[in-house]
């Protein structure tokens, strides 16, 4: 390795001084708003009624967890499908998985609405063929579909990026070995895949553990610890709890990151897009 | 990849020349007989108008276009911002991170602000049309002295309904419990006002400060839960007008919105009461545009402009030179302005001791998360 | 047979990603002022929007901010990347790691918030009459969008020789030409999808906008969230669907172009 130039800092100081600012000093207000009343005493009172919201808290992560598991099931076969396309098509195929996401979240969940409303398209199309009307809007189903819909693009970006990388010519040369498609897509594919993978559930799980806007418009009154944490702030202004709320909630999400990277093996913090 | 920052960029220019079109295009409105006097002494100055979204007639499918008017008046460059709610706005004032000339909030939010001395006192030798506003809009329990704030507009909270699907004779909050209509009832997706139906209905009082009270509205409100198709505030629209439930509480002048594409929906106000707000305009206390202020308030109040809002927002209006119009098209409205023996029991909202607006908060919240289990 | 029903698996999910912007390309032709009820087709919706000097402006605001944040964070961000790729202390360089990942980890209300509260700290600290305005909006939004550009930019260096720089730099290039001609070049890729992604982000946000923002810049997201009490109007999808069709159109031309510029070297070669 080289030495590390007056240059090299130059580089790094804007950089170095906008975290330390506006990532580390906010990070260490809402620990120090977690931890005081609003007099800005210190106090354990936020942290203890942190109790009522298990139920919320446990919710939040068991439709999180799923929707991301789904999100996996679909956006894995499907990366490697286009990964496997011709150059030109994947380029195209890519842009049109990224598209959807330019359009505005708010309007994106809006038109959900009218597909999965009790009057909405799919029922219209379920009445067409006879079939009985399906209760989506308000269910968890529909909160979990929100997740996955609106976060998909997400897993699909980084796994498609390590897919595209893996060497065709290994592949094939494990054919000549006499490598059938299954041990092939054991031995190389999905552990080659992985980092991707890694960094894919992170993509989707995060944003899906604290959403609001899905579950308020999709779910109906399913509460998740998003909405608690927005009730919090935005109506009662309480932003002690608030703030207890969140720290939990962030703390949760880097045991789980730091649990599924030692699970999985792999990763190494860096995304792959 | 460099593909696609030529993208950005074209997306940049494509964007910027449509801007440039759009800036030239479209037609001025301009106020052809002003009832006050107007200057131009704050020529190139800007006025920060924080008001609700949807609430000033801008121009849309050929209304009268009330900010451009203004500016075209006076000179004065409006810069009009949104809310969507009184605690949110509050929240925004609260943070002293901001400066606003000009708020719209509703009566109970006024009466916090001006007990925390988040406002300034209005003017009114300047507010020459102040007189338009009708007697029973002024002295009212917010500002008892008419100093800190200007009615806007008036609504009432009533109960929409499908009639293809609710066949009887509506006219109590009680059918909102109706197991029949189960997973066809709507709710506010507001503790405040989700109480004050459970409160009208067991004739408590919405401003009580006794905690028992909100109790049993509370429990009422378990009762009800079950039945609720969602809780809501602008989906109320979209649930209403293509049927997806049959029954909501919203407001009157939204109504019209809804009747206007389903025309199998009904109105009424409840016999055992129901809420009545008032949003005025008001100063916030670090405004810093003061005189332009002012102005603007007293634009608002001008026969033709007052009329152009009310025919926009469809909320009742506090002005009397509107109400009296025989051109307004809500002139003489039954829903609107019921008159004396039809008018139904009202009760404002007032500011409430924090104290008890954490604890019902607490208990909608529990609510909510029971019912998730 | 295989191929097949790969194929049939790809329609089926762009038909899911695609079901909701059909749906409100449907309503922006919708005569009646509703988003649930179609009554007949209609221009009307896309004629209002240019009457409407609010929306325009919040999408001119919304483009400014989206363009320039990712430009922000682009630049300090690819710097930043390489500055932690060469980084010799272990511990530093994790420390770093961490850092970077904690915007992502963090709810958006609670990194709104909580920028919020401090920009309102410094600003009762240096006086100011107004503590959030467009800079802090902005700040914001280059926060948020750092780490998507540095851990875009960071595995393309990783794939980098490093050996390559080093060997330009024995051969009498300066650290500075050898960064601009060799590295650069490289992780090009990286960090032109950062700036991609943090103009996805910036476009998209509310959450942190709404604590961020001052009194006098409202972006369409802001926008469309106020809309709240009254009801989302088709001009809106209307909007939307203009906003669709451009950047459809945009990134059909530049991939034919570079279809045909990869023609032409293959051909030249």
């Amino acid at each position: 390795m080289k030495k590390q130039s007056f240059l090299q800092r130059l580089l790094g100081a804007p950089y170095v001084l906008w975290a330390a600012i506006f990532i580390v000093v906010p990070l260490l207000i809402v620990v120090y708003y977690s931890f005081t009343d609003s007099a800005g005493n210190f106090t354990l009172e936020n942290i203890k009624s942190l109790v009522d919201y298990k139920e919320i808290f446990w919710i939040s992560i068991e439709y999180s967890l799923i929707a991301t598991v789904i999100t996996l099931i679909i956006a894995y076969p499907f990366a490697y499908i286009m990964s496997r396309k011709r150059e030109s098509s994947q380029r195209i195929m890519m842009m049109l998985v990224m598209l959807p996401m330019w359009m505005n979240l708010l309007i994106r969940t809006y038109s959900w609405m009218n597909i999965l409303e009790k009057n909405g398209i799919i029922n219209n199309l379920l009445a067409g063929i006879g079939l009985e009307p399906l209760k989506m809007i308000g269910t968890p189903g529909a909160v979990i579909f929100g997740m996955i819909y609106n976060y998909l693009p997400y897993m699909i970006l980084p796994i498609y990026s390590v897919m595209v990388k893996i060497d065709k010519s290994v592949l094939e040369a494990a054919e000549d070995l006499g490598s059938n498609s299954l041990s092939k897509l054991r031995r190389i594919i999905i552990p080659m895949s992985m980092p991707g993978v890694v960094s894919g559930i992170t993509m989707v799980f995060v944003p899906s553990v604290s959403t609001f806007y899905i579950s308020q418009k999709l779910g109906g009154k399913i509460m998740l610890v998003g909405d608690a944490i927005e009730k919090q702030i935005q109506s009662l202004y309480n932003y002690n709890l608030g703030a207890a709320l969140s720290l939990v909630l962030m703390v949760m999400i880097l045991l789980s990151m730091a649990l599924m990277k030692k699970f999985a093996g792999e990763g190494d913090g860096n995304l792959y897009v | 990849m460099k593909k696609i920052l030529s993208t950005i960029c074209a997306l940049a220019l494509i964007a910027s020349s449509l801007f440039a079109l759009s800036s030239c295009g479209g037609t001025v409105s301009i106020l052809e007989n002003p009832r006050a006097e107007y200057t131009r002494e704050y020529e190139g100055t800007t006025l920060n108008v924080f008001n609700w979204a949807l609430y000033i007639s801008d121009g849309s499918e050929g209304t009268f276009d009330v900010n451009s008017a203004f500016e075209e008046l006076t000179g004065i460059k409006v810069n009009y911002i949104n809310y969507e709610s009184n605690e949110a706005m509050y929240g925004k004032l609260k943070s002293g991170a901001v400066s606003y000339d000009i708020v719209i909030p509703s009566d109970y939010m006024i009466e916090r602000l001006i007990n925390e001395d988040m406002l300034q006192k209005l003017d009114f030798s300047k507010i020459t049309n102040y007189d338009l506003i009708d007697g029973k809009y002024k002295d009212l329990f917010f500002d008892p002295n008419n100093e800190y704030s200007v009615p806007y507009s008036v609504g009432m909270v009533g109960l929409i309904y499908n009639t293809s699907i609710v066949e009887e004779e509506v006219d109590s909050w009680s059918i909102m419990w109706d197991e029949k209509y189960a997973d066809n009832i709507l709710t506010f997706n507001n503790p405040r006002d989700a109480f004050a139906i459970s409160q009208f209905l067991l004739g408590y009082d919405v401003n009580s400060t006794d905690k028992t009270t909100w109790d049993a509205a509370a429990e009422k409100l378990m009762e009800q839960v079950p039945l609720l198709n969602d809780i809501v505030m602008d989906e109320v629209f979209l649930k209403m007008e293509a049927g997806n439930a049959a029954i909501a509480p919203y407001y009157a002048g939204d109504f019209y919105t809804m009747y206007e594409n389903n025309n199998d929906l009904a109105f009424v106000y409840p016999k055992e009461g129901t809420n009545i707000f008032v949003d005025s305009v008001c100063v916030p206390a670090n405004a810093q545009n003061y005189e332009a202020a002012m102005m603007y308030i007293n634009f608002l109040l001008e026969p033709e402009i007052a009329l152009a809002n009310a025919e926009y927002i469809c909320y009742a209006s506090p002005n009397t030179a509107v109400v009296n119009n025989p051109d307004y098209s809500f002139y003489g409205d039954k829903l609107l302005y019921p008159s004396a023996e039809e008018m139904p029991k009202t009760e404002y909202f007032h500011d409430i001791d924090p104290e008890i607006r954490a604890y019902y908060e607490k208990l909608w919240e529990k609510i909510l998360i029971d019912l998730n289990m | 047979m295989k191929k097949v029903s790969g194929n049939i698996f790809l329609v089926l999910i762009y038909i899911l990603l695609y079901a909701p912007l059909l749906v409100m390309v449907f309503f922006s032709f919708n005569e009646a002022k509703s988003t649930s009820v179609f009554k007949g087709f209609s221009l009307k919706w896309y004629s209002e929007l240019f009457s409407s000097a609010n929306t325009i402006n919040a999408l001119r605001n919304t483009l400014v901010l989206a363009a320039l944040s990712a430009v922000i964070a682009t630049l300090i961000g690819t710097a930043a990347a390489v500055y932690i790729y060469y980084c010799r202390s272990k511990a530093w360089k994790n420390t770093l790691d961490v850092v970077t990942n904690i915007p992502m980890m963090n709810p958006d209300i609670v990194t709104g918030v909580s920028l919020m509260l401090l920009f309102v700290f410094i600003g009762r600290l240096i006086g100011a009459k107004e503590s959030l305005n467009f800079m802090t909006l902005l700040i914001a939004h280059v926060t948020f969008c750092l780490p998507y550009v540095i851990l875009n930019v960071l595995p393309k260096l990783n794939q980098t020789d490093p050996h390559l720089s080093e060997a330009a730099q024995d051969l009498g290039s300066t650290p500075l030409q050898a960064f601009f001609k060799i590295i650069l070049p490289a992780i090009m890729p990286g960090v032109m999808s950062g700036l991609v992604m943090s103009f996805t982000l910036s476009l998209d946000d509310f959450v942190i906008s709404y604590y961020t923002t001052g009194s006098s810049f409202q972006t369409l997201p802001l926008l469309i969230f106020a809309m709240t009490k009254k009801t989302v109007k088709p001009d809106m999808y209307a909007l939307s669907t203009l906003i669709f069709v451009t950047v459809l159109v945009l990134l059909i031309i530049s991939n034919i172009i570079q279809a045909k510029s990869e023609k032409k070297e293959r051909v030249g070669k």
